[in-house]
């Protein structure tokens, strides 16, 4: 109890690192994936490939391995300069964002055919298509797997805290090192995870109340 | 205003308002549309009957390019269909389509459905779109129920707010993919109503029906299709008095035994 009440200061700012880290490469995950899935369904052969090819590449890699790319291969090849923050932001949400493409493609799926077949006589573009009829037909049977996606990257962001960016799992590391009790340790870190998975699935779940589709 | 227009329209072009030449589509191994030539003038109702699985929907289909073909030509107003992109979804916007299964967006209400194509596609203030979405609601008889969403509502009111929301785009051309064959038999007369009020105003209509009767009192022509070809086209009067061909009689014998 006391290592919590002693570092008090840490473990806020660690929960408000994995809050921050989360809620940050969850929104580009999720726009990265919902373009992605655009592509993937679309009828331009070369957006199709390049989305096949993006999801193969971010959901078969370890996390940890895009990580260590984002250490050592992005600034050497690429952008030179980056703060680990966001060298973290990107290999989280470049990873999330296959998982997410899935998911909504799954949904996209879902939609009938005939949707966007009527959407397509009128003179719609793909592109209207996409956003106005078949993806706010998708929301729904995509929110359920979108709210297991974001929980998994809440966890995942604690890979960012042996990368030394300030987050929960960090400062458990910190304390440990410094010989605290490792058992009062981890229940407050799980905690602090616990409070913030909580809040996704409550989240989701008011959202998957809110939006039904009558059909 | 519309009157001026559809005549400058006929001066620019002919009067053949869709032309298909020598059109073939495969599903796999089979031949679904084998050596079709079609053509279809301006103020024309054409009624495409047949067996089912004799490519009757997918001739319908082809013709906004629903569906793509293998070889072959078709000339919407003189102009040959483009491929997808913007060029197809301007001239799909010429075109009605109305579908068996309706297709109403289902997560829009019946009003924003009428809508929707008038200011996304031809960028009509969102007022004036309303006010046409209204009046052609009432037109079809459903007027009454534009704040609905598409499920409160029975497959005969649907398809007609589909028939609406084909028409507000100011289609040069309509096509009916079976429109009354998944509705419930009181309500295919409300909506085969509609359709006959549409031809009588001079609209070019292609109806791919199983409705004899329609086809009978409002199509200026029959196409009998079966196995992938045009086996005969005649006027209904003499093509249900006196089909040629013995495709033909046969199926009328079936359908018009009961």
């Amino acid at each position: 109890m006391n290592v919590l009440l002693d570092h008090l200061a840490e473990f806020r700012e660690g929960f408000i690192g994995t809050v921050l880290l989360t809620l940050a490469s969850g929104l580009l995950a999720m726009t990265l994936g919902v373009v992605i899935a655009g592509f993937r369904v679309s009828p331009v052969p070369p957006l199709r490939m390049f989305g096949t090819a993006w999801v193969t590449l971010f959901r078969n890699t370890p996390l940890t391995l895009l990580f260590l790319i984002a250490w050592f291969v992005v600034p050497v090849i690429f952008v030179p300069g980056l703060s680990p923050w966001t060298k973290a932001l990107l290999a989280l949400s470049f990873y999330t964002s296959a998982f997410v493409c899935e998911a909504v493609r799954s949904g996209i799926n879902t939609v009938p055919l005939g949707q966007a077949e009527a959407a397509r006589s009128l003179g719609m573009t793909f592109t209207q298509t996409l956003r106005m009829i078949v993806l706010p037909q998708a929301t729904r049977t995509v929110i359920a797997p979108l709210s297991s996606i974001f929980i998994a990257l809440t966890k995942n962001s604690a890979i960012a805290g042996a990368f030394s960016v300030t987050e929960l799992f960090g400062v458990q590391k910190l304390l440990s090192d410094k010989g605290f009790p490792i058992t009062w340790i981890f229940l407050w870190v799980a905690l602090g995870y616990l409070v913030v998975t909580f809040s996704i699935s409550g989240l989701f779940r008011l959202l998957e109340r809110r939006l039904g589709v009558a059909r | 205003m519309t009157a001026v227009s559809v005549a400058k329209d006929s001066v620019a072009a002919t009067d053949e308002l869709v032309v298909l030449k020598n059109v073939n589509k495969h599903f796999g191994a089979l031949h679904v549309l084998q050596d079709i030539d079609l053509t279809i003038t301006r103020g024309e109702v054409v009624v495409v009957i047949g067996p089912s699985g004799s490519g009757k929907s997918t001739l319908c289909r082809t013709i906004n390019r629903l569906e793509t073909i293998d070889s072959g030509e078709i000339l919407i107003d003189g102009k040959p269909l483009p491929q997808e992109g913007r060029e197809l979804a301007r001239l799909r916007a010429d075109v009605g389509m109305v579908f068996q299964s309706f297709n109403l967006f289902a997560h829009k209400t019946v009003l924003e459905n009428v809508m929707l194509g008038q200011v996304k596609v031809r960028r009509t203030d969102k007022k004036k779109a309303e006010d046409k979405a209204r009046t052609l609601l009432d037109r079809v008889g459903v007027g009454t129920q534009a704040d609905k969403y598409p499920a409160q509502l029975s497959g005969g009111q649907q398809q007609r707010v589909a028939i609406a929301r084909a028409l507000a785009m100011g289609p040069k051309v309509m096509l009916f993919d079976e429109p009354t064959s998944a509705l419930d038999p009181e309500m295919i007369s409300e909506v085969l109503d509609v359709m006959q009020q549409l031809a009588r105003d001079g609209m070019t209509m292609v109806v791919v029906t199983h409705e004899m009767g329609f086809a009978r009192s409002a199509a200026n022509r029959v196409v009998f299709m079966a196995d992938g070809r045009i086996v005969e086209q005649a006027a209904p009067d003499q093509f249900f008095s006196n089909p040629r061909s013995d495709r033909a009689k046969d199926f009328l014998s079936k359908i018009l035994h009961h």
